[in-house]
């Protein structure tokens, strides 16, 4: 028989994921190893981790990576990739780290139109520290510091990172995607591809958004969840390209 | 060599380049403007890079993602900017990631005055941030020893791969002086010392056929997050060994000056004064202050020393707290202070010490 597919030696294949059941992690790790093997950036990827359940990952991927403070992807980001403008950079954070504590320096590297790659994972909530109320949280979902939801009152509406970035001139490619079926998930590999293949050209800042889950601290089962990302999330944070300078250009 | 005329802030940068370092990034912050200043124009010129981040915050990641790819970076601020800095100094020490940062001193606390102080000297030698990480922290008095030691810090920030603090202040940060620049190193030699951080650099190694690099500062496995500690703590130790501190007169001294940086150059002026007075006034100033050269004390004859006087611009007086573990309450510790950026005068020092030889 004919082997047509294969697991990305990206991964290591003797660790256990510790991503919870349901938890999208453990797929866009996949699609970002299947994508740099693709594109044969192997030996020349530095990937840098914010904090938060993504952190697990440094000891999943086979190649470079570092951690860098809560938040300070993109500034951590901006030093890896201007000192080593060979080197394929790419941060990945979730929506606590990248649109709360670190929205200041998200919001100017994309302002500076970095040449690197933001993979922007955005669940609703602040997952590793235990499902307290992020700036993405949805009105009425309830969140572990806000025990009757969401009320806008008093923390205001969900914040739309994509929109908000597309008000500056400098990013080029803004899409937010999900994984919510396969048809998406292959939208989101296509995404990361084209993000990184942005970067390889040279064409500055990308920022791939993936709006998925978390059943633990969504307190829902997998299944439920995946509902609850399809009835709510998705209405909330609508998929597709925001913005896409190569179509401009064309 | 050619000896030129600088200003203390551009001499610094100037010797940063020449030390091979070809990142910089900062937040603008007065009395240490002209450091950014300068290599906006300079960095270019060598074919490196300078950024001016959003804040200190960013500067100092910027910095942690620059240096962990073996190139010498460096950032400088002032103050209530190096606050900023220590959540990435902390990282920066955990992960074992080399570079210089540059505080050029202002009063404190707070916003505190822009003037000359010496107010941050428990913050660059005790905790510049969490988790108990140390730096070699240096000490200049002069615009030529600001130049010496920021182009020696890269190499012991590389040597040990840890962050290196250049600790000056207003003053030498805007005082013009004649100094002697270092050789710049070549453009090879800088390349050379980058390809020397590969195996533990952030530069995408092969996975297949190398190990790849993880530039982290923390671990999940407690056992070997507490290895990380006890290798620090055993660079930290190791530093004991280089302590440096000028000492003058201390042969037949009754009274000791101490004070360091800017504070030790106004120090050593009145010592020569009272010297030539017949005061038998003796003198040390730390060059390092961590590690701090307890050494230079132990060697004091306490039979004829009548006391110490401790001289700082900082109030309270921060160093006077080394110097008495030093001393051991062998003889009495003084001290003789301004802050808020009152400069020192080298009258007061000498009333002082003259109150105490009596
Ligand atoms: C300076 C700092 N503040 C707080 C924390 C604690 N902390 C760790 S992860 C996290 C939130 C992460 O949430 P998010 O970015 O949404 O990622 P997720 O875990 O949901 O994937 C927080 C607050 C920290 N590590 N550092």
């Amino acid at each position: 028989m004919e082997k047509i597919y294969s697991r990305t030696k990206l991964l290591r294949e003797d660790m256990v994921s510790g991503f919870c059941p349901g938890c999208m992690h453990g797929t866009i790790f996949k699609m970002i190893g299947e994508v740099l093997e693709e594109l044969h950036m192997e030996s020349k990827v530095a990937m840098v981790l914010g904090v938060g359940c993504c952190g697990l990952a440094k000891e999943y991927v086979t190649y470079d990576n570092t951690t860098c403070p809560h938040g300070r992807g993109c500034a951590t980001a901006t030093g890896v990739k201007r000192a080593n403008p060979e080197t394929l950079v790419f941060t990945y954070q979730g929506d606590g780290d990248l649109a709360s504590i670190g929205l200041a320096e998200t919001m100017s590297a994309a302002n500076r139109g970095e040449n690197f790659t933001v993979i922007f994972v955005n669940n609703g909530i602040y997952g590793m520290t235990g499902g307290q109320l992020a700036p993405t949280t949805l009105v009425g979902m309830k969140a572990s510091t806000a025990p009757k939801g969401r009320n806008p009152k008093e923390h205001g509406y969900p914040m739309h990172v994509c929109e908000i970035l597309n008000q500056l001139t400098a990013p080029y490619y803004l899409e937010r995607c999900s994984c919510n079926n396969p048809a998406n998930t292959r939208k989101t590999k296509a995404a990361i591809k084209k993000a990184f293949q942005n970067q390889i050209e040279g064409k500055g800042f990308s920022l791939v958004e993936i709006v998925t889950s978390c059943p633990t601290n969504w307190g829902l089962d997998p299944l439920d969840a995946l509902g609850f990302l399809e009835d709510k999330m998705l209405k909330e944070f609508p998929l597709g390209v925001i913005r896409d300078k190569s179509k401009e250009e064309a | 060599m050619a000896r030129q005329f600088m200003k203390g802030c551009e001499a610094i940068a100037e010797a940063a380049v020449r030390s091979g370092c070809r990142f910089f990034a900062g937040y603008p912050i007065t009395p240490q403007n002209e450091i950014p200043e300068y290599l906006s124009r300079r960095m270019p010129e060598v074919g490196g890079t300078f950024v001016q981040g959003e804040s200190e915050v960013a500067s100092i990641n910027i910095i942690y993602g620059a240096a962990q790819t073996g190139t010498r970076a460096m950032t400088s601020s002032s103050s209530c900017g190096i606050s900023l800095m220590s959540e990435g100094l902390s990282f920066l020490a955990g992960a074992r990631v080399p570079m210089v940062v540059v505080n050029v001193q202002r009063g404190g606390p707070g916003i505190g005055a822009i003037q000359p102080a010496q107010q941050d000297y428990n913050q660059a030698t005790k905790a510049s941030g969490n988790g108990g990480f140390q730096m070699m922290v240096w000490a200049p008095s002069t615009v030529q020893e600001a130049v010496d030691m920021t182009y020696a810090a890269f190499d012991y920030a590389q040597r040990d791969r840890n962050p290196v603090m250049i600790l000056a202040d207003g003053v030498l940060g805007t005082i013009m002086e004649p100094v002697v620049l270092p050789e710049p190193r070549s453009a090879e030699e800088v390349a050379r010392l980058k390809a020397i951080c590969r195996p533990w650099a952030l530069v995408g190694h092969n996975p297949e056929t190398e190990q790849r690099a993880l530039v982290d500062s923390g671990d999940w496995n407690t056992k070997k997050m507490e290895q990380k500690c006890i290798d620090n703590a055993a660079l930290y130790e190791s530093w004991q060994a280089e302590a440096q501190a000028e000492e003058l007169f201390l042969e037949d001294a009754e009274v000791v000056v101490t004070a360091y940086g800017i504070s030790g150059r106004i120090a050593k002026s009145a010592v020569k004064l009272l010297r030539a007075e017949g005061i038998k006034v003796g003198m040390i100033r730390p060059r390092t202050v961590n590690p701090f050269p307890a050494a230079s004390y132990e060697k004091l004859d306490y039979g004829r020393v009548k006391a110490i006087l401790d001289v700082e611009m900082s109030i309270p007086a921060q160093m006077v707290n080394d110097v008495r573990l030093a001393v051991k309450d062998r003889c009495p510790v003084e001290t003789c202070l301004h802050a808020g950026g009152e400069i020192m005068g080298r009258r007061e020092i000498m009333d002082a010490v003259r109150a105490l030889y009596r």
